[in-house]
């Protein structure tokens, strides 16, 4: 089977990120980006899956910019075989996102699509279910452990309290959640070979599909900040503060 | 029309989460019904119609929605949908699992971990890890809003709404609930305890971890931590306070061994009051605590815990 593996450019997790002043958005120009953290631990779990013999070719695709090439040579460079963009320069919501995906599975008939749980920008966490919803696929998000098993996958999940464990019919669409692998590196010799593979160049408009954002976005602002507070000297000195002047213990 | 506000709870018991979420579904400014969708839950019903402002509550009760599976979710939300114009989900791992999926099958963006309800259709809502804030407006016909319950107080009881069954569709041949392994504790939930004692990398080993243990038993507190001890596997994973792990904003957050990452931050920072206990006095922790004590936990904890004995 074929596995697809939606990967976004974000901006990476390290920047500490800037409000504009005019509360217009948040500032991207000159600043790092990378692959969506949780899409490396995604593309992983697909190219774990392939070796272990489940899968015979991991696709990524990207929807974005024509940067987003980058972030799709990343993926290439860990070990997926080939590459689609759907290029588009407009800002692009989760129903969007998978609206362009469904096309993508119906042009490549997956029998996995394994994404992040979710993109570390918007922090939306909607996309793999909304992509299920609109193919009537099953799902499962927050996947700890998968397991193809014949017609099924059989997902571990990371609930609330502990796991969960689902029999998924195939095809199905997983999220994978922190701790179900470690992303590799791409190595020297794999970076050179990544950009000899194929990467597949589509306007996203041509599809035909509504993707004009949906929400309007009035305003992006800094959180209340907190100041830091005064250092104490000894255990004691605590207990009786949060006990006398903060209130919160008895 | 109404909202439709999908009760959060483990066929047994009510969560508190859904009181919160209830005030948040109260200030779109129409009547609000409330689904308990699961197997025997006659009394989480009873518990939900207890709740002030509650109009009505629905009960969908068969066998299989006890696992509470986006499919069979879905099937039952969303002809439900035709008479309400917004759907209000707790941002649990139950509520993100199958919110998105009702509001792709109505055609409609949804708004994740909502954190104010400005109006009927702007809300504001977190991003990059809670580091801004977006005001956003749906103009969409129906509304789906995940509510971030920190950020909203609990709605009394004194409420005695009607019950009405309702059916469930058939189960979905798609997804099938296989076992659970649901940690049992008799400590206070992360999400809804008043105080919380979270340890990090900090603490060493698994076994340290008793160190913020006994600490968190004398305070009556819920036990959190770091993605670095989760992964360490010091502590099992659904502990991760963060922006992939759990939000919390009890009365006191007290971090030992964290440093302080923005991906921790975001899950701790609306706490009323934090207290960091670090060795390197310039951890990043320490910019957002209100009392900070620098120097080695292993000191420090055996330390608290005399001090809390006594005077009591
Ligand atoms: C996509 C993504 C999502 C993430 N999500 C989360 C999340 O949800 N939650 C989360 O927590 N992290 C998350 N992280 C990880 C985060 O970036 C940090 O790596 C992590 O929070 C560090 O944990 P820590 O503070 O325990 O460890 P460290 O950063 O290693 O800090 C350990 C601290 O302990 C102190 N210390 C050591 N020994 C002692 C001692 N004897 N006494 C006193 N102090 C001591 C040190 O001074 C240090 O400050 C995420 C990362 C990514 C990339
Ligand atoms: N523009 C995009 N291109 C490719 N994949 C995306 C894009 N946006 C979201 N995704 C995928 O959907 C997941 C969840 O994103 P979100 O719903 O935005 O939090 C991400 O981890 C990606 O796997």
């Amino acid at each position: 089977m074929k596995i697809i593996v939606p990967v976004k450019r974000v901006v990476d997790y390290n920047v500490k990120i800037r409000v504009k002043p005019d509360g217009s958005g948040v500032d991207t120009i000159n600043v790092k980006m990378s692959m969506n953290p949780f899409d490396e631990i995604a593309v992983e779990e697909a190219i774990r899956l392939k070796e272990a013999g489940h899968a015979d070719e991991v696709i990524a695709v990207s929807i974005g910019p024509a940067k987003a090439q980058e972030t799709l040579r990343t993926a290439l460079a860990m070990g997926a075989d080939r590459a689609i963009l759907y290029k588009t320069d407009l800002p692009i919501e989760p129903l969007a996102v998978a609206k362009i995906l469904k096309s993508a599975v119906e042009k490549e008939k997956p029998g996995l699509v394994i994404l992040g749980k979710q993109a570390i920008d918007d922090d939306s966490n909607q996309t793999g279910q909304m992509l299920a919803a609109l193919l009537n696929w099953p799902q499962a998000t927050f996947a700890f452990k998968v397991s193809p098993q014949g017609e099924t996958v059989e997902v571990v999940r990371e609930v609330d309290g502990g796991l969960q464990t689902l029999a998924l019919r195939l095809p199905a669409i997983v999220t994978v959640d922190l701790r179900i692998n470690q992303p590799r590196y791409a190595s020297l010799p794999n970076i050179m070979k990544a950009k000899k593979k194929p990467l597949e160049e589509i306007d996203a408009a041509s599809l035909g599909i509504d993707i004009e954002p949906k929400v309007k976005v009035l305003k992006t602002a800094e959180p209340p900040t907190r100041k830091a507070g005064v250092k104490l000297k000894t255990a004691a000195e605590l207990v009786d503060k949060l006990r006398t002047e903060a209130g919160v213990l008895q | 029309m109404a909202v439709l506000l999908v009760a959060e709870h483990n066929n047994k018991a009510l969560n508190g989460a859904t009181a919160k979420a209830l005030t948040a579904a109260k200030a779109l400014g129409a009547p609000v019904h409330v689904l308990v969708a699961g197997a025997g839950v006659d009394a989480v019903a009873q518990k939900a119609a207890a709740l002030e402002g509650v109009d009505k509550v629905l009960v969908a009760d068969a066998p299989h929605l006890a696992a509470h599976l986006a499919e069979d979710l879905a099937a039952l939300i969303v002809p439900l949908m035709a008479n309400y114009d917004a759907l209000v989900v707790v941002a649990s791992t139950t509520g993100k699992n199958f919110a998105p999926r009702v509001a792709a099958l109505l055609d409609v963006p949804q708004i994740s971990e909502a954190t104010a309800i400005l109006s009927p259709t702007q809300f504001e809502r977190p991003i990059y890890a809670g580091n801004a804030i977006q005001t956003v407006e749906v103009t969409a016909p129906k509304k789906v809003l995940t509510i971030r319950t920190t950020a909203f107080a609990a709605a009394p009881e004194g409420g005695s709404a009607a019950i009405e069954k309702i059916d469930a569709p058939a189960q979905s041949e798609l997804a099938k609930f296989v076992s659970e392994d649901i940690s049992q504790s008799a400590r206070p939930d992360l999400t809804a305890a008043k105080v919380v004692v979270s340890g990090g990398r900090g603490l060493g080993s698994a076994d340290n971890f008793k160190l913020i243990e006994r600490i968190a038993d004398k305070l009556g507190a819920a036990v959190g931590a770091s993605r670095a001890a989760v992964d360490a596997g010091f502590i099992p994973g659904d502990f991760q306070v963060g922006q992939t792990g759990k939000v919390v904003a009890p009365e006191l957050y007290i971090a030992v061994g964290i440093s302080g990452a923005i991906q921790h931050l975001a899950g701790m920072k609306d706490s009323k009051v934090i207290v960091a206990i670090n060795k390197d006095e310039e951890a990043p922790i320490f910019q957002v605590a209100d009392y900070g004590l620098v120097g080695d936990l292993f000191q420090i904890l055996p330390e608290i815990e005399a001090a809390l004995d006594s005077r009591k």
